[in-house]
């Protein structure tokens, strides 16, 4: 199978203040991938929300816990052609998802909490959980919809 | 993210900058509930002008302010949404239960 040529890999701990860190990198890979600016922030988001999932529920709030990110530029099939595509990985090892915690909430009920994995699914064209050897993971793919070669920094 | 209190008048103002997310939002939350809850301003605006970033916890956090200010019979107000907050709000279908205003001055209005 081909998986792509790797961008970027990240191994972090836990902790809440790395999500700023994650988010300004990702930031600037999207944008230099030429994701336009909406998707820039989309992709941010998901990727800010299913981190803060993995600290919270995985790990239980637990700060110093490993979560490794992996970003890939990928071509993969969508609409019957395939497409280039930001494809990323978020693995830790914390327990167990429990598929009734990821179905997220009712929007129509107002509450705090149960958005995150709603921002997930809306933001990526693509988001597949499954658990492997102890660890969970969680893909993301993203399609590159726009033509034109990569913007340069 | 760092927020600064204000009052003009009764209304007490809260200056929040920087970026809303499972780190910082805690923060966010204690400070709204403690000035609905405990000292019981009649409203309270929130200026988001200077928030680059909000994330699911903090859109919690902004829902814990609303629900405690009607529990207490105060308002609770935002004003100053970049796109990138409003997006989020959106995205949340949340940004109509919130009185939102363009600019301070509309905000505090009687």
């Amino acid at each position: 199978m081909n998986r792509g040529s790797l961008l970027l890999r990240m191994e972090l701990r836990s902790n809440p203040e790395m999500l700023c860190v994650v988010r300004n990198a990702l930031g600037q890979l999207a944008q230099t991938l030429g994701f336009p600016e909406p998707e820039c922030r989309a992709v941010v988001l998901a990727v800010d929300e299913a981190l803060t999932n993995i600290i919270r529920h995985a790990y239980g709030g637990e700060a110093e816990r490993p979560i490794e990110a992996t970003f890939r530029h990928i071509r993969a099939p969508q609409d019957g052609e395939n497409r280039d595509a930001l494809e990323i990985v978020l693995e830790d090892r914390g327990v167990t998802v429990d598929p009734k915690r990821l179905c997220g909430r009712a929007l129509e009920d107002v509450r705090p909490g149960g958005l995150g994995l709603h921002f997930i699914r809306e933001s990526m064209d693509t988001v597949e959980f499954r658990r492997r050897i102890g660890r969970n993971q969680l893909r993301l793919v993203k399609f590159l919809h726009v033509t034109g070669p990569p913007r340069s920094s | 993210m760092q927020i600064a209190a204000r009052h003009l008048e009764k209304i007490t103002i809260f200056d929040v900058s920087g970026d809303i997310d499972l780190a910082t939002s805690p923060e966010l939350r204690k400070a709204l509930l403690r000035e609905l809850r405990e000292a019981r301003a009649p409203r309270v605006v929130l200026n988001l002008k200077q928030v680059r970033y909000i994330d699911s916890s903090g859109v919690a956090s902004l829902v814990e302010g609303l629900k405690a200010s009607r529990d207490v019979g105060s308002r609770f107000v935002l004003f100053g949404l970049n796109k990138t907050i409003r997006e989020v709000l959106q995205l949340s279908k949340l940004l109509r239960i919130f009185e939102v205003y363009d600019d301070e001055e509309q905000a505090v209005a009687p």
